[in-house]
This record gives C-alpha cells, sequence and structure tokens, in this order.
C-alpha cells in the first residue's frame, strides 16, 4: 500500500517543541523560565528519528515529478530529466472524468462527519465522566479502557454484517457511523478534562447562576480546547487514512475515499488491458497527505498551552 | 452434482466461516429445482419495460459496451461496478452472497475460479436461458471454461488468453540469440542470454499459480479431476514430470529474474531488455503498449515453445467470463446485456478497445489476424494468437476451490524458487495442502 501513507510521526516530528509524539501538557505546570539544556545525544537521535521519517516524504514529493516512464528509468530519490509535476496533477484531477475531486470530497465530508461527530463525542462524554459523579462510572472505564484495546480491524467484519442486514452498506453512512466512536478520544478527553477543569471554577460558574449546560459550553469548552484539538487531530488522521472499514462497506466508486480510490488506481497495473499509472498514484497520494500536513501545522499551536494556566490559585 | 448436498453444504458453510467468520451463505439448498428458464421474448419484454442492473466487473473496454447498450436500450440502466480486480472482487462477491445483500446482477469471473461458484449453486446455470446453444460460438477452451467442469453454462466467455510467446527481438538480435521453439531451446536461450549479459533473464518467474498450471495443461497434464464432489489432485503425471525437469534447471541455474509479475519492477524490466520473454495470455499486447512505451518496436509474438519437437500444444492463461449471481436481481436484464456483451455486438466493440475475443468468428475473421500491430513492428500477431486459441486442449479441469488453492501457491511451490527445496516437492506440498483443505470442505479428495 502505498497510498496510506500516514504524516502523523512526520509531521509531529516536525513540530518544533515535541520531541516525536505529541504530548500534552497539563495545564497547571508552567513553563520554567530557566535556560534550555542542550544534549548533543539527544539531539542526533532526534535527528536521526526526522531522517527516517522525512525519507519517505521526500521521496514521495520527488517522485511525483516524474512520469510514468520517469518513475522506473530514474534514481527514487534524484529527479527525472522531465519535470512533469504540474502535468501530473493537472492528469490526476482529470483523469476518468475527474474522479480523483469526488474522492476528495467523499474523504472530506467522511473526516467532517466522522471525525468531528468523534470529536464531539469524545468532549462530551469526556467531560461527564470527568467532572460528574455517577453510578457506573467504574464499568465505563472498564469498557472504555477494553474498547481502546480491540483494533478496529477485528470489529470490521461483524459491522459489516450488521450494516448489510440494516441496508445501510454501499452508503456513506457505513462509513461515518463507525467512524463516530472513539474510545481513544473519550479517554483521552477523560483524563485531559479531568485536569484541565477546575472544580473551584465550575462551582464558581454555579453559584453565579449558570445552569449545567452554560457551564459546559462557556466555562469547559475554551479550557478543553487543547485536548479537543489533540483528539480531533487523532480522528482525523485516523478517518483520512481509513481503509479497511470502506473497502469492505462501499463497492461504488462514487463512495470511495482517497485511500479505496488510489488503490484502485494501483491495481489497474495489475489488470489485463488496464494501465499501469504509477505516476498517477504517487501524485495523488501526495495530494492526498497535502490536507492533513496543513491540519497539523496550523493546529499545533493549540496544543503548546493550557489555557487555565493560572486562572485558579492553588 | 447431486451426490452429497448435505456435506457440500457444510462446505460452503466453512468457505464462508473462513471468509466471514459466519455461516449466513449463498446458495440455495432446494435440491432437484429445475433450473431457471428465461425465452428470447422474455428478454425483449424485459428490454422494453426497462430498468437498472449493476454489473460488477474490472475489464476496461466494458465501458464503451455500457454506453453503446444504454443508447440502444434507453430504459435500461446498466450500473459498472469496478468491485477490484481478481481475488479482491472474489472477497467482495463472497461477502455479499454470504450477507444476502447487495450481489450484483452480473459478475465478471475468471475461468479459473468459476467453479468455486457453479459448484455451490451460486451462479446461475444459463443453459434454461438459451446459452446452450451458443457453444459453437466460442474457442474450446473458453466454453470449457464457463462449464466449470460439469454439465451445465455458468456464464458467457469474454475474453481468452491462449498463450503465446512475447519476446523482446531487440535483446535476442543484439546477442545473435534464436527465438526458442521448445522448452529445451528455450532453456538454452536463457543461458546464453546470461552469459551475454549478466543482468539480462529470459524472463520472471517468482511463483505464479497461474503461470504453472497453465504450463502444466500445455504439457499434458491433468492434476486435477473433478466429479461433483469427488476430486482428484494428482501432481505426479508424466506432463508435470516434463514440466518440473526442465522449470527446475531455469530456477537450479538462477535464469528466472526475482521480480514479481504487475509490480513496478517488472514493467521496467519488460522496458529496458531485462526480461527478455513472456509466455503469456494473448490478452497482454494492450498492456504492454500502455505499460511499456519505452520499448515500443523491440517485442515480437512468437507461438508457444513445445515440450516436444513439432509439437502444436497450448493453453489458455487467464481469461474471464460474465456471470449472473444466484442472488442477483432482473435475470431478463442481465442475460441480455451478458449476451450484448459476449456474444454480440459488444464483442467488436471490446476487440477494438483491445481486448482478446474468445469467439471463433472474430478469431477467424481476417480482419482480425490481419491486424497489424505497430507495437510489435508491424507483425500481425493476431494469427499466432488464433492459432494458439485453436490448439487449446478442452479436457483441462479447475478445483472446485482452485481460488483458494492458488492462494496459497506462495507457501507451498513458492518455497522451490526461495530455497532448496525442489519443484517437484513443492507441488507435492500444494497437493498435500489442496486434499486436506477439500477434505475439510466436505468433498471427497482423492491423491
Amino acid at each position: 500500500m502505498t497510498s496510506t501513507v500516514t504524516p502523523a510521526g512526520s509531521a509531529a516530528a516536525s513540530s518544533p517543541s515535541s520531541g516525536s509524539a505529541v504530548r500534552l501538557r497539563t495545564p497547571r505546570r508552567r513553563h520554567s523560565p530557566g535556560r534550555p539544556r542542550h544534549s548533543v545525544l539527544l539531539t542526533v537521535l532526534t535527528g536521526l528519528v526526522l531522517l527516517y521519517s522525512l525519507v519517505p516524504l521526500v521521496w514521495l514529493a520527488i517522485s511525483a515529478t516524474k512520469t510514468q516512464e520517469g518513475l522506473s528509468r530514474s534514481f527514487g530519490l534524484w529527479f527525472d530529466g522531465d519535470f512533469a509535476l504540474w502535468d501530473n496533477i493537472a492528469e490526476t484531477f482529470t483523469y476518468d472524468d475527474g474522479v480523483f475531486t469526488r474522492w476528495l470530497l467523499n474523504t472530506l465530508l467522511y473526516v467532517v462527519a466522522g471525525a468531528g461527530g468523534a470529536t464531539f463525542l469524545a468532549v462530551l462524554g469526556g467531560y461527564a465522566l470527568a467532572k460528574f459523579d455517577f453510578p457506573g462510572r467504574r464499568a465505563v472505564f472498564a469498557v472504555v479502557i477494553g474498547a481502546v484495546a480491540v483494533p478496529g480491524t477485528a470489529l470490521a467484519v461483524p459491522t459489516f454484517l450488521m450494516f448489510s442486514n440494516m441496508g445501510l452498506t454501499n452508503t456513506p453512512w457505513a462509513v461515518i457511523i463507525p467512524s463516530l466512536i472513539s474510545p481513544f478520544g473519550l479517554y483521552l478527553m477523560w483524563v485531559f478534562a479531568g485536569e484541565a477543569i477546575p472544580a473551584e471554577l465550575m462551582e464558581a460558574a454555579r453559584i453565579d447562576g449558570a445552569g449545567e449546560v452554560r457551564t459546559f459550553f462557556q466555562v469547559a469548552l475554551p479550557l478543553l480546547a487543547p485536548g479537543i484539538v489533540t483528539v480531533s487531530l487523532f480522528t482525523m488522521v485516523a478517518t483520512w487514512n481509513n481503509y479497511f472499514l470502506p473497502l469492505i462497506m462501499i463497492k461504488d466508486p462514487d463512495w470511495y475515499p482517497l485511500t479505496l480510490g488510489l488503490n484502485s488506481w494501483n491495481a489497474q497495473a495489475e489488470t489485463a488491458g488496464g494501465q499501469p499509472m504509477f505516476h498517477l498514484v504517487v501524485t495523488g497520494s501526495l495530494i492526498t497527505i497535502v490536507p492533513l500536513i496543513a491540519a497539523f501545522l496550523l493546529l499545533q499551536k493549540y496544543w503548546q498551552s493550557g489555557l487555565a494556566a493560572g486562572s485558579v490559585k492553588e | 452434482m447431486h451426490k452429497h448436498p448435505r456435506r457440500l453444504l457444510r462446505g460452503i458453510g466453512l468457505v464462508c466461516a473462513l471468509t466471514l467468520g459466519a455461516t449466513a451463505c449463498g446458495g440455495s439448498d432446494d435440491e432437484g429445482s429445475a433450473p431457471k428458464t428465461v425465452s428470447e421474448s422474455d428478454v425483449r419484454a424485459a428490454l422494453k419495460k426497462g430498468g437498472s442492473i449493476t454489473v460488477w466487473a474490472w475489464e476496461p473496454t466494458l465501458k464503451q459496451v455500457v454506453a453503446d447498450f444504454e443508447k440502444e436500450h434507453p430504459n435500461v440502466e446498466v450500473n459498472l461496478v469496478n468491485a477490484g480486480t481478481g481475488n479482491d472482487q472474489y472477497k467482495a462477491l463472497q461477502n455479499a452472497m454470504s450477507a444476502k445483500k447487495g450481489v450484483p446482477d452480473v459478475a465478471q469471473v475468471e475461468y479459473y475460479a468459476m467453479g468455486q461458484y457453479a459448484l455451490t449453486k451460486q451462479l446461475t446455470d444459463l443453459r434454461g436461458f438459451g446459452a446452450g446453444k451458443l457453444a459453437d460460438q466460442y474457442s474450446p477452451g473458453p466454453w470449457n471454461g464457463v462449464k466449470a467442469g460439469g454439465e451445465g453454462v455458468y456464464g458467457l466467455p469474454m475474453d481468452s488468453g491462449p498463450m503465446a510467446l512475447f519476446y523482446n527481438k531487440e535483446v535476442f538480435d543484439k546477442h545473435r540469440i534464436d527465438v526458442p521453439t521448445t522448452w529445451d531451446e528455450y532453456v538454452d536461450a536463457a543461458r546464453a542470454l546470461k552469459k551475454a549479459d549478466p543482468k539480462a533473464y529470459i524472463t520472471n518467474d517468482v511463483g505464479d499459480a497461474g503461470l504453472t498450471t497453465s504450463l502444466l495443461w500445455q504439457a499434458g497434464s491433468r492434476p486435477y479431476e473433478v466429479d461433483g464432489t469427488e476430486v482428484g489432485i494428482d501432481f505426479s503425471d508424466r506432463g508435470a514430470k516434463t514440466y518440473t525437469a526442465t522449470w527446475q534447471k531455469l530456477i537450479d541455474e538462477k535464469l528466472v529474474a526475482p521480480v514479481t509479475s504487475w509490480s513496478d519492477d517488472w514493467y521496467k524490466g519488460l522496458g529496458d531488455g531485462t526480461i527478455a520473454t513472456l509466455a503469456i495470455g494473448a490478452w497482454m499486447p494492450a498492456n504492454l503498449a500502455s505499460g511499456v512505451k519505452d520499448a515500443a518496436g523491440d517485442w515480437r509474438v512468437a507461438p508457444l515453445p513445445q515440450w516436444q519437437a513439432g509439437g502444436r500444444a497450448s493453453a489458455e492463461n487467464g481469461g474471464s467470463a460474465l456471470t449472473l449471481p444466484e442472488l442477483g436481481g432482473d435475470e431478463a436484464l442481465a442475460y441480455a446485456f451478458v449476451e450484448y456483451a459476449n456474444a454480440g455486438k459488444g464483442v467488436d466493440t471490446r476487440v477494438k478497445g483491445g481486448a482478446f475475443p474468445a469467439t471463433t468468428e472474430q478469431l477467424n475473421s481476417q480482419a482480425f489476424q490481419s491486424t497489424e500491430f505497430p507495437y510489435f513492428g508491424g507483425q500481425q500477431a493476431n494469427k499466432i494468437f488464433a492459432e494458439s486459441a485453436a490448439n487449446v486442449a478442452d479436457d483441462w479441469s479447475y478445483l472446485p476451490y482452485q481460488v483458494y488453492a492458488n492462494s496459497i501457491f506462495n507457501d507451498t511451490v513458492g518455497k522451490a524458487y526461495v530455497s532448496g527445496t525442489k519443484l517437484a516437492e513443492g507441488l507435492k506440498s500444494w497437493q498435500d495442502a489442496s486434499v486436506e483443505y477439500g477434505n475439510e470442505q466436505g468433498f471427497t479428495v482423492e491423491k
């Protein structure tokens, strides 16, 4: 599979503040204004990891500038004689009556509806579990932790049968509905809400006469912003790169996400009478990861700091 | 067919359990129900009334056929879906059949996979539609394919793959090597080529079930015997010995390139002369022309090398039919489309688009045979292909679970390509694994 490139690792690695993975700062700990410490060994190791994550991206970017013939006659990490990037991009968007655009829009739909919904549900659930005491919380905790451990792939086939009986296969719902559930997102939000929202602040809001709904939207939500961004990035990447679920749910190319579409182009090379179009697969893959990288770069500042820092004296 | 309905059904359940982890499975268990019948007037009425059908196929020339068909029958909508190539589509088809929902009205199925669906009654027997009388219109290989080793007709042949030897003339001329006419000469040519250019190989092979079964077919081996649910598997007959003796030399002396077919390395090798020949089906020219543009004019076609000097034996490699899954919908409309595409006007459209026909009328037509291929330097390659098609023995059968068998080919025979295992031993372990699986599935399998 060349088309499911996960830029998460590389994008995170390229953010200056964090070493390798996204890290949530607990909002109560201020950054000490002391001199930052240097470590040659760590810098070298981080540099190696960075290189390791970037090489495939560099290969992809360089390969996208080559023609189908150029791909096989030139060295992978250097340019071929003719620079065909613009032609490739144009051909990617026009091939087969512009079906690529349709796939792009499908993917956006799945991400906005699926990942957006998953984030919203995770925030609601996480907040409630963290800030309200009710019977059965422990049971919920056990179920959620258990759900985190179950790989989504294992649930795909039972989900398929269930959806098939409901007559939902081959529709966008078959991808969106399972994407709405993100146990990991819920768990993350739960932990984060517990840390980020001081109980005193909620009490203050209640004493001032705010109802629960208003407390949630006007007091808690702004404090949860860094966590929300993190969860939405996770669910976004998961939905954007989702391959197996749509693979079994969707047979109509009109509803393919980019991952399946690119794979079907890749398969043309193995079809009697088909045409190998590796250059379009590569260019399409590059176009596919651009929005993800953009999302990471634009949203990374939000998890740099907790908003509640300093709002309450402890 | 009707010997062991219970066991067979249990087998089907198992197949499903394997593919889906569920035992809901398509396939009717009402024994002895008469085959469905649809008359020509039913078909005409259906076309007039209109409706929509879904066709699962990956064959590229069907797009044009669908457009023409819809133009001719404005009330009919044909929804052409590429649900994946080969195995990918079979998985999807099996899933849909198990869920009993979303099964297409028409599905493309390769000849080697026909038995898997025909024997489990998941494909409609088209004899009741009048397909039986079309027998004479097709060349022997593909017609044998749609009968799937039984009496029924489970689809109409779409294309065929009579084998030929595609060779890079440029490379052969450069090193002054003669084009081989027998497999022994082929081995000699491989040696000579290797000597002349250590980077060049006569062909690529990392173990390919389709190629192996086709070469066994040509060598006169008949490893599979199928009679209803009674199956025999034996890779030790004379034909098989002939094949392994020759092919073992190619493997032992490292004369075949360790490149997987259809990979980008493969296309690269076909373009730069490091893969000098291909023994493959007659549908290959379209792939060469679109995938190996750099080598246009270098390649030529020759008859498939023979196991006996002066012989004329050939075999099919690839090719597929359009079938009507039992759980699909509108049969009359589906059959109308299949007949149009594979026995009617659609055939010429598809040949124009580069497909290789399975119909004798096209194969023997003057226009077809005298077509000059610019890619092959103006050679009239269809003459060789048509000759090959006529020389395919029609008594070959595949297993009723060949799709599974082929999926374990690389774990068994594939070992001969990467370790000290001999090809004959590899075939033996493939046989054992296939026997075991067949017995588990409720077939009666004898070695």
